[in-house]
């Protein structure tokens, strides 16, 4: 006995209020898009944790690589004046 | 002369050094990460366990729903065991991350290659079981749990933040049934009784076996997948329970429970660590009827999935088709 293939997995995201972006909060399988919003909504959203559902199939989805993570983010360390708090601007002037 | 690593290609000693450096300084783990291959394999065994707990779990009460005495406790009922199938799917889906099917892992339930909790492997007599089971089965589950959170695998941690949000109502519901019970007609309160005589033992059990019998425990330690011993755990649950079941006016089946004004926590008698090792084994009161109805439930499903499948292709074909036309 075997328990087949596995449909799909998909990624699904909820903006949990309007106004919010959408988040990512786990996956499922489901065998067509349609399905993998009935599921999502079954199994993210049975305590009204959400106004919207978006559903990515996972294969879809294109991540950078954990061994960049260095080469693409630290670079930004070191550009301390893309920050307001570099710059020095006297107390007494207003609305800067 | 030691021949030095090129750029980008860490040696499997570097690689574990700093793998274990993160682990030390509480940086989560994710799924693309580098990672040893036992911790892999550790973590896809006690997620896939866990699944499958939930799974099997949903069992026991299932056969409950339609002798819920009121509507009140049937509506309940059904939200609680639907939390589970949504539990299982959580941790499927965490255990999914490290690169093995689900298909994989339901097989190995299915063929005797996987365990699930042992709790679920006790029969559930009456009504006031379903309370115990609330009471004390999700509440010992809630303190693992809550330890759980802390794992340095960030699929699985975050499963175990959304499973304890939403398990907290299971232990109110259960409490809230034995309340009613404890609290009824002599029946009702002999019912609680007998539920909590039956129920004690097995609870406990449910942080495993002792610290002093374990294996896995100081490596699963060490990767922080497990972050507090099974009998710390055990002895959180008991301290919790105790004053619960006072309450209540229910008497805990145990002859050495007693406070411990020196340690601050209740002393306990010792676990019947046989009857442990032998429904693990498989000779519970009730292992073969639970894998017979999960493995039925899955065969009697197979051409619901089978026909989802097929319907996903035709609608597929026809949207091409229609688009072809178009062009």
């Amino acid at each position: 006995m075997t328990a087949g293939n596995d449909w799909p997995l998909w990624e699904v995201f909820i903006r949990a209020r309007e106004g919010l972006s959408h988040k990512h909060v786990g996956s499922l399988h489901a065998c067509d898009a349609e399905m993998a919003l009935q599921h999502a909504r079954d199994v993210y959203t049975r305590r009204r944790e959400g106004e919207s559902i978006w559903v990515v199939q996972s294969t879809d989805i294109i991540a950078s690589a954990p061994a960049d993570k260095e080469s693409l983010f630290d670079p930004a360390d070191a550009k301390i004046y893309r920050h307001p708090t570099f710059y020095e601007v006297p107390d007494e002037v207003e609305c800067l | 002369m030691v021949e030095s690593q090129s750029p980008g290609q860490a040696s499997e000693t570097e690689e574990a050094a700093r793998f274990q450096a993160r682990v030390d300084q509480e940086i989560k783990i994710e799924p693309r990460d580098w990672m040893p291959e036992g911790y892999r394999k550790t973590l896809v065994r006690q997620i896939s366990q866990h699944a499958h707990s939930e799974i099997v779990g949903m069992l026991p009460e299932g056969c409950w729903v339609t002798r819920a005495p009121s509507l009140r406790r049937k509506v309940q009922l059904l939200a609680k065991i639907q939390d589970e199938a949504g539990h299982g799917l959580y941790l499927y889906s965490a255990a999914e991350t490290l690169g093995t099917p689900r298909s994989e892992m339901i097989d190995a339930l299915h063929s005797d290659r996987a365990k699930y909790s042992n709790i679920f492997n006790y029969p559930v007599l009456s009504w006031a079981d379903i309370g115990t089971i609330g009471w004390l089965v999700d509440g010992a589950a809630i303190i693992n749990q809550i330890a759980l959170c802390r794992c340095s695998y960030g699929p699985y941690a975050r499963a175990m933040e959304r499973i304890c949000r939403e398990e907290s109502f299971h232990q109110r519901q259960g409490y809230e049934i034995m309340m009613s019970m404890a609290f009824g007609t002599s029946e009702q309160k002999r019912m609680a009784q007998s539920a909590l005589d039956r129920w004690w033992g097995p609870s406990l059990m449910m942080f495993g076996p002792s610290d002093r019998d374990t294996a896995q425990s100081s490596q699963s330690m060490a990767w922080k997948i497990k972050r507090v011993s099974n009998d710390d755990l055990r002895q959180q649950f008991v301290d919790m329970a105790v004053p619960q079941a006072e309450y209540l006016g229910l008497k805990i089946p145990d002859p050495d429970l007693k406070w411990n004004e020196e340690r601050g926590h209740y002393d306990f008698g010792e676990i019947d660590w046989a009857e442990l090792k032998r429904v693990v084994s498989g000779d519970g009161p009730c292992n073969k009827e639970r894998m017979a109805a999960r493995i039925k439930a899955h065969e009697d499903g197979a051409w619901v999935r089978e026909a989802a499948v097929a319907y996903a292709e035709k609608k597929r074909q026809r949207e091409s088709a229609a688009r072809i036309a178009a062009e």
